[in-house]
């Protein structure tokens, strides 16, 4: 039990506008810590919505669901934005970066965030994960003049900068082109291999959906397979 | 929370759109300056007008006014106890105007706490004679000290000396009017014909300015003693005692108070002077209507920016929640940057308002009536500033509130998604 490290008890999940459809029906799965899971499924079947519910942002579902073993059902939004500082690194299919800062200030900001370190420190450590990504020279250009593939990097690092239990990627590859998505599978790959770092990615890249351990499959709001 | 991190977020937010900040500031800027230069301008003038009035005039008069007898000797009659009197034509009595044993009056007067001081003060009724010509007019006795000391005497005297009166035996100071009606300047000799027809020469030693021009035609200041030895009077010979009081609110109870211990009348400036009191709190509402209006105009320039603001940095908003920025956080962010807009720009509005105010108080502003006055008039009341600084700070805050709790209602997802 103490291995796990995301959990889903039977969640359902409504859109009530226009009409009521219940886009999620009765999701229930577990994520073993250095465990590389990637969920798969045609546009419309969900998946997005259930990543954006495993992450604390959606909190509008039925059923339960734990990180680190802890129910984040009935949390407040302060206590929530605290777990997804400090257990969740997100990434997205677009980059959102601040333009306004710099790449190095872009990877700082959740860590700034938590405070867990000094300022001093989380520069550093900042520094390492750029390093990690082949991308520390980029460190004080300013996001808005990067390409994508760098800043899609710059948001992984940004995603590692806390040590989160786990990440979650929301199509990461989505909008890069075939070189930078390569760069990006290895990054993936590294992580889960040499980091032992929980993943968990949704997309409907096969290639991305082959490097992970275990594959979900969703259709129509449901796991058909996993 | 971490305050060093949203204040350098908000800085980069601030940066990122600083021709629009700097706008809203000066709007701020622009209002506040406003805000101070009329309201300096407006009490400056408010309190050189009442002053006009209201310096001069004693805020409680302790005099005897010739009156009938309240009390008829009927009504004391044991035998018409029970019957209701009609009685006609009822005279005023030949009383005294001097007020009854004045020493004792002056001395308790000036024993009790409330009160700042008071003058002594003798009127009465005269002609000046220019040859053929006699005009009617007033004597005022007084005693210099105190009526420089209470009311500013001297700031009305626009030749030759005041302490003359004191120190020159016989001597008076005219109102200037009266005195181009008389042809006389000072040193001259004026002839003062009083009203039992004794004639006396006095030398006038200086000429007054009030600014009521139908005042001073009739005016004439000689010292307490010169009046008593012009009405014949033996010198505890007192018609009035002007007392200012150490808070003018109380003067209504205690002329009340003064009149039935010393069985004098007594009248408080506020019975007076009604008119002066309503004038200038009107002025003065009405600029703080308009000062508080041109905030409230600069407040709705900062909901303007920050909404558009909000608006352009929706993505950065969500990617701020995304990563762990509670609402909190968020709202913070933005009511630093209203606050940063309100300060910055009320700041240099109060230091603005106070240039401005102090342009105002250099123009040249001559008038006959107010001889004391050269310039406009203005007030650098502190108060003023305090509340220009309150007021920025609120409307500011207001103002950042709303955008700012739009923002931190902002759904990450639906951001996120819309994607």
């Amino acid at each position: 039990m103490d291995n796990i490290i995301l959990e889903a008890k039977h969640i359902n999940k409504y859109f009530h506008d226009p009409v009521g459809i219940k886009v999620l029906n009765d999701i229930t799965f577990k994520i073993m810590k250095e465990e590389f899971v990637s969920v798969i499924g045609k546009s419309g079947c969900g998946k997005s919505t259930l990543l954006y519910i495993l992450s604390t942002m959606d909190t509008d579902f039925e059923g339960d669901l734990l990180i680190d073993n802890v129910s984040l059902v009935d949390k407040k939004d302060k206590q929530l934005a605290q777990i997804r500082n400090k257990k969740i690194g997100f990434i997205f299919q677009f980059h959102y970066l601040l333009n306004e800062f710099s790449v190095l200030q872009n990877v700082m900001l959740p860590g700034l965030k938590l405070a867990e370190f000094s300022e001093k420190e989380i520069e550093q450590r900042a520094m390492e994960k750029l390093a990690m990504l082949d991308i520390k020279q980029l460190a004080s250009k300013r996001a808005n003049q990067l390409s994508g593939g760098e800043k899609q990097r710059v948001a992984i690092a940004r995603a590692l900068i806390n040590d989160p239990d786990i990440i979650m990627g929301d199509e990461p590859t989505g909008n890069l082109d075939k070189k930078n998505r390569e760069i990006v599978f290895d990054i993936f790959k590294r992580l889960a291999q040499e980091f032992h770092q929980s993943l968990l990615i949704v997309t409907h890249d096969t290639t991305l959906a082959e490097i992970a351990n275990r594959t979900i499959e969703m259709e129509d709001g449901r796991i058909i397979k996993q | 929370m971490n305050y060093k991190l949203i204040i350098s977020i908000a800085k980069s937010l601030l940066l990122a759109r600083w021709r629009q900040t700097m706008v809203a500031a000066i709007g701020v800027t622009f209002s506040i300056t406003m805000f101070i230069a009329l309201l300096s301008f407006m009490t400056g003038l408010n309190d050189l007008l009442d002053g006009l009035i209201l310096n001069r005039t004693p805020h409680i008069r302790l005099f005897n006014e010739i009156k009938p007898k309240e009390i008829q000797p009927i009504s004391i009659a044991d035998n018409y106890k029970n019957h209701y009197h009609f009685i006609s034509s009822i005279k005023s009595e030949n009383g005294r105007q001097d007020i009854y044993n004045s020493a004792a009056v002056i001395k308790a007067v000036n024993e009790d706490t409330r009160v700042l001081g008071l003058a002594p003060k003798i009127t009465t009724q005269v002609f000046y004679n220019d040859g053929t010509v006699d005009i009617t007019g007033i004597v005022n006795g007084i005693d210099v000290d105190e009526e420089n000391k209470l009311f500013h005497f001297s700031d009305y005297i626009i030749g030759g000396n005041t302490m003359d009166i004191k120190n020159i035996p016989n001597s008076i100071i005219l109102g200037k009017p009266l005195a181009e009606k008389l042809h006389i300047a000072i040193g001259d000799i004026v002839q003062v014909i009083t009203v039992k027809s004794d004639r006396f020469s006095l030398k006038v030693v200086g000429l007054f300015q009030s600014g009521v021009r139908e005042f001073d035609k009739t005016q004439g200041f000689a010292s307490i003693s010169t009046t008593q030895k012009l009405m014949g009077k033996a010198n505890n010979y007192l018609t009035d005692i002007q007392i200012k009081l150490k808070d003018i609110n109380e003067a209504p109870a205690i002329a009340k108070e003064y009149a039935e211990k010393f069985g004098t009348d007594a009248e408080d400036i506020q019975t007076a002077n009604a008119q002066f009191e309503t004038g200038s709190f009107i002025r003065t509402l009405i600029s703080y209507a308009v000062g508080i209006t041109l905030l409230i105009v600069a407040g709705f320039g900062i909901y303007n920016i920050l909404n558009m603001l909000i608006y352009e940095k929706m993505d950065s908003i969500a990617i701020l929640k995304a990563t762990g920025f509670s609402g909190k956080d968020v709202k913070a962010v933005f009511i630093f940057i209203a606050l940063t807009i309100g300060i910055s720009g009320g700041t240099l509005g109060l230091v603005l308002g106070f240039s401005l105010a102090n342009i105002i108080d250099q123009v040249p502003f001559n008038t006959a009536s107010i001889p004391t006055v050269t310039t406009y008039p203005v007030n650098y009341d502190l108060n003023i500033y305090l509340i220009a600084a309150l007021f920025s700070l609120i409307t500011t805050y207001l103002a950042g509130l709303l955008p700012a709790r739009k923002a931190s209602k902002v759904d990450p997802v639906v951001i996120i998604r819309g994607k």
